[in-house]
């Protein structure tokens, strides 16, 4: 892991004021602290993804095909002709400026480059060289450059600058979404092996293992064993849960992560606590053992293949349906993506709560709900015991994902769970949240260890608003819905804001989730000892008491 | 997906907007305006000509207007010394005298451009 | 240098339509052919940039969500900023054309003491609405040289734009708003050092073709008149196909036509094209019910794919020691 910079210094080196060098004339650095490392040829080899070698992102060679600017520019070619997103972004843009500083990354680094009008820009000048005739005919007087080894180590360079977090396609008069470019960019660079091994191990493990971390299937069923047990401690309570059961009602898939590390394993015994005490029927796989993917930040093809498995798995196993785990990507990918790289899944049928029986009709066709739905429908009709003050030593805010928000509109959903599961609940300022909400800063493959700097450069915009909060009401807890957020908050948060923790909502729900049978419980999921009890017996009986209702409804939905 | 029907229907009305002036007017009789000379005092003139010359007055004649009101308005005199050095009196009669119907004279251009004047808000129109 | 070489181009379009008409009496070639020539090569450039964009496919579902989605029925969802219809895509697209809705969120960043704010910067947005806007009911008012009758719409529009009564001819408001509002796009991108980083020659050019129309239009109104009859004898003569040159127009007018069918002529094959093309982009135009309705992608193609029988051929073993269930003992 590269040195973490002191803070006052990365906070002095940010300027907003463009440096005199036009950027076209300004070779890109790769600097220690600000890059992942270049994709092994063992894991580029495992999806036969081309020129496997290994590398060094460092060194003047890159052991490069011959003809790699052919390959780049018919490989481009071929991307125009198949995205109207990509072409038409490539030929609008005015340059008017809007995002310039809406980019984590620029506000973090203040380095032109990372203002997304400039990442467009980088493929722009060898689309205008290459595509159009004025490029063609004027040259760098139309804004056209030839594509040579420096502009392709830029490329790759700003492509791994930026986490496709669409917060750019916000304020953009013609919705120009720069993820589209950076996701076209990466594309390109993975023709000529220039993957970062950050995202390239994973996807081979995904591949090969069915998740990310390379977790074998004995592995998961350990993992979760390791959380039943303490799930046991915490409650008295022995849950079971199945693995590639056929015949359940539902298959649940979600990241990974959430099996493997904290935060994420906390998130995951909540999922546990709350399906056992629902009697929920359903099953865990560990071929489809993976809910993100990698494979979308490399290619649009590696990500059909990764995501192939979910469907594969649903409709082996016999299930009815399909219920997804807190994630970002994931639900991107699954919202916008899965149904048409791998759908139609006519064998599925429309989700259905069990327990409420309502009727998952935005999910019709793909047949997947996103837990956080399914939970507020939960809370919504009362079928909850929820005891808030169990919550009550935490001061909550909410990160919304980059991707639930504005690949999906996810807003109301997770506020009202937290709402119902805990009493201390402030926003941060509008600017920073639902739509407009900030990256964590690692999202897209880049929660490495060697880009720590740009990882903390590109966090300071959402820990700048965790800050605001905390400052101002005390906050020390980040709620969140997404695996990436909680591992890689849980880093910018230790940098810029300390005192603030890091959960997802699920863990939350779990700690104030009141569970048929169970003991009476003397600390959270994390071992941390519960508020004073005299506060909580007055408080959970009236939490308790009190069915969940329009009220509360209504105050979830301000 | 590629929404062809949307995108040809958006094209047609499009084309449809920026060429209306076109096929509205293809074909149509293009009549000038020409206001008439044709009044017995122009006839009589042996050499046809206004205050100013024709190109001037085409094209500055309101001005020329507006500059005479102001002047008489303000009491500085009368009386327009002509570039030629012709001495007229800033007066509606001045035009009136030759230019005697305003229907064949100023209102062919006028209309011709859809020109609204204030002119006739204060002053009366010829009898002609 | 970014902002000079365009400068220097327009200046030269300017002393060619000079030289032209002035010294070479050029009048057949700049009264008739080259508008002719500018408006074929808008319309067709227009359209084989749209059409190009058309046959070009979208393989995904990719709206940028900008408020809550439809999912429970009792959370009330954003119709308009994440439309699950047609009818809230067509009121999106209409708050973004008409008042650059987007744009209108612009906040601006910066760093006051410990902490990042986001102040408001509605000057951006302030500008291309007044740009745009002032550009439309300019050439909206032009319709009265290009209809042999005038249409009453155009007649109040001019009535209202001159509603001041300034001075002789009267003063165009439009005509204000569009030079202040040109100048202040330009300005911006050789004040404001981001602007300064990202501005382009093509950013340039147009703006100055812009001032240069405005101005030669200001100048031709309220300065060096021109014979109008002329003017519209010429451009119905070129709108009902039987162009003829009308002499004693004055050189401004050609000055005039020259930039507007040089701007023209650019349009289609320059970033002006965020006309068209901001109806096609699939951020905006798309209602976000990618999990209602399956979108196909029309070049989707099989993928390899590592099978469940593979991965149980790989890990049998060691799912039955953790009591996994196998397909195959």
């Amino acid at each position: 892991m590269a040195k973490e910079p002191i803070k006052e210094e990365l906070l002095q080196s940010i300027s907003y004021k463009a440096p005199k060098t036009f950027w076209m004339d300004t070779p890109a650095q790769i600097k220690p602290g600000m890059f992942c490392w270049g994709a092994k040829a063992k894991s580029l080899n495992v999806v036969g993804m081309p020129n496997a070698r290994d590398w060094n992102p460092l060194d003047e060679d890159w052991k490069l095909p011959e003809n790699w600017q052919e390959i780049l520019i018919e490989g481009l070619r071929e991307r125009l002709d198949k995205y109207r997103s990509l072409r038409l972004f490539l030929d609008i843009c005015v340059r008017c400026g809007a995002c310039a500083d809406k980019c984590h990354f620029y506000i973090g680094t203040g380095d032109p480059k990372n203002m997304p009008v400039v990442r467009g820009e980088l493929m722009r000048s060898i689309y205008r060289k290459y595509f159009t005739t004025p490029g063609k005919v004027f040259g760098k007087l139309a804004g056209a450059r030839e594509l040579d080894l420096q502009v392709l180590k830029e490329w790759w360079t700003y492509f791994f600058q930026c986490t496709e977090c669409r917060r750019c396609s916000v304020f953009c008069p013609y919705g120009i979404d720069h993820a589209e470019i950076t996701i076209a960019g990466r594309e390109l660079l993975n023709l000529l092996g220039l993957n970062i091994e950050w995202i390239q191990g994973p996807v081979s493990n995904c591949y090969m293992k069915g998740n990310h971390l390379g977790l074998e299937p004995q592995t998961i069923v350990s993992n979760v064993e390791f959380m039943v047990d303490d799930i046991e401690t915490l409650t008295g309570i022995r849950i079971n849960p199945t693995f590639n059961r056929k015949g359940a009602e539902i298959l649940f898939v979600t990241p990974s992560g959430d099996l493997f590390a904290d935060p994420g394993t906390y998130t995951c015994m909540g999922y546990l606590m709350l399906f056992h005490e629902l009697g929920l029927d359903y099953t865990w796989s560990t071929y489809a053992s993976e809910g993100g993917n990698f494979g979308f930040f490399t290619s649009n093809e590696m990500a059909k293949r990764l995501n192939s498995k979910i469907y594969a798995e649903a409709k082996r196993l016999g299930v009815k349906w399909i219920l997804g785990g807190e994630c970002g990507h994931m639900w991107r990918l699954v919202h916008q993506y899965m149904d048409t790289w791998n759908g139609p899944a006519g064998f599925l049928e429309v989700p259905k709560s069990p327990i409420t029986g309502t009727v998952f009709d935005n999910a019709k066709s793909t047949k997947m709900t996103h837990i956080i739905e399914f939970t507020a429908d939960l809370i919504k009709h009362g079928k909850l015991k929820l005891d808030p003050s169990r919550n009550d030593h935490l001061k909550v805010t909410f990160h919304d994902s980059c991707n639930t928000a504005r690949g999906m509109g996810v807003f109301e959903e997770p506020r009202h769970v937290l709402k119902n599961i805990c009493r201390n609940f402030y926003e941060m300022p509008r600017e920073t949240i639902k739509e407009q909400t900030f990256c964590c800063g690692s999202g897209s493959g880049l929660n490495a260890g060697e880009d720590m700097e740009l990882r903390l450069r590109g966090g300071l915009a959402r820990a700048n608003a965790v800050k605001y909060v905390h400052d101002k009401h005390g906050v020390n807890m980040l709620a969140n819905i997404c695996a990436i957020d909680r591992a890689s908050l849980t880093t910018s948060m230790n940098y810029w804001v300390p005192g603030v923790t890091v959960a997802g909502v699920h863990e939350l729900v779990a700690n104030a989730l009141v569970m048929t049978g169970e003991k009476k419980r003397e600390t959270d999921l994390r071992g941390e000892p519960l508020p004073a009890p005299e506060d909580q017996t007055s408080v959970s009986a009236r939490a308790v008491a009190q069915p969940e209702g329009e009220k509360a409804g209504g105050e979830a939905n301000v | 997906m590629y929404n062809g029907g949307k995108i040809i229907a958006g094209l047609v009305i499009f084309l449809g907007l920026v060429t209306f002036p076109i096929y509205y007017s293809v074909g149509k009789a293009n009549p000038h305006p020409s206001p008439s000379l044709d009044t017995p005092a122009i006839n009589q003139m042996k050499v046809k000509h206004c205050v100013e010359s024709r190109s001037f007055m085409r094209a500055n004649h309101m001005r020329l207007l507006r500059g005479w009101m102001q002047t008489v308005l303000s009491g500085k005199g009368c009386v327009y010394v002509s570039s030629t050095g012709e001495k007229y009196d800033m007066s509606w009669d001045t035009c009136w005298n030759c230019h005697s119907s305003k229907k064949q004279f100023c209102d062919r251009c006028h209309q011709y451009m859809a020109v609204d004047l204030p002119c006739w808000k204060c002053h009366s129109e010829p009898n002609t | 240098m970014k902002a000079l070489l365009p400068f220097l181009a327009v200046v030269f379009l300017v002393l060619l339509v000079i030289a032209g008409v002035k010294a070479a009496g050029l009048y057949f070639i700049f009264g008739v052919l080259v508008p002719y020539a500018a408006a074929a090569a808008f319309l067709l450039g227009f359209v084989y940039r749209v059409v190009k964009w058309g046959k070009t496919p979208v393989p995904f579902h990719i709206p940028t969500t900008c408020g809550q989605q439809k999912s429970l029925s009792w959370i009330k969802p954003n119709g308009i900023e994440n439309p699950s219809g047609t009818g809230g895509v067509v009121i999106r697209m209409l708050l973004e054309v008409l008042l650059f809705r987007s744009l209108f969120k612009n906040r601006k960043t910066k760093m006051k003491g410990e902490y990042l704010v986001y102040g408001w910067a509605p000057w951006l947005w302030l500008a291309g609405m007044a740009f745009h806007w002032s550009f439309l009911l300019i050439v909206i008012r032009h319709l009265r040289f290009f209809f042999q009758s005038v249409p009453a719409a155009v007649q109040s529009l001019e009535h209202l734009d001159s509603i001041l009564n300034w001075g002789v001819p009267a003063l165009y408001i439009t005509d204000v708003i569009f030079l202040v509002a040109v100048t202040y796009l330009f300005l911006r991108r050789v004040t404001l050092s981001q602007m300064k980083a990202i501005s382009l020659p093509a950013d340039f050019f147009p703006l100055f073709l812009l001032l240069g129309i405005g101005t030669s239009g200001v100048l031709m109104r309220y300065q060096t008149r021109v014979d109008v009859v002329g003017v519209k004898e010429l451009v119905m003569g070129l709108v009902s196909l039987h162009p003829s040159v009308v002499s004693g127009i004055g050189t401004i007018f050609y000055v005039h036509l020259f930039l507007i069918s040089a701007l023209f002529a650019y349009f289609p094959w320059s970033k002006l094209v965020h006309a068209g093309g901001v109806f096609l982009s699939p951020t905006r135009n798309l209602s976000n019910n990618s999990r209602v309705a399956r979108h196909v992608n029309p070049w989707s193609y099989p993928v390899k794919v590592h099978t469940y029988e593979e991965y149980e051929d790989d890990f049998r073993e060691k799912m039955k020691m953790a009591g996994v269930p196998v397909e195959r003992e």
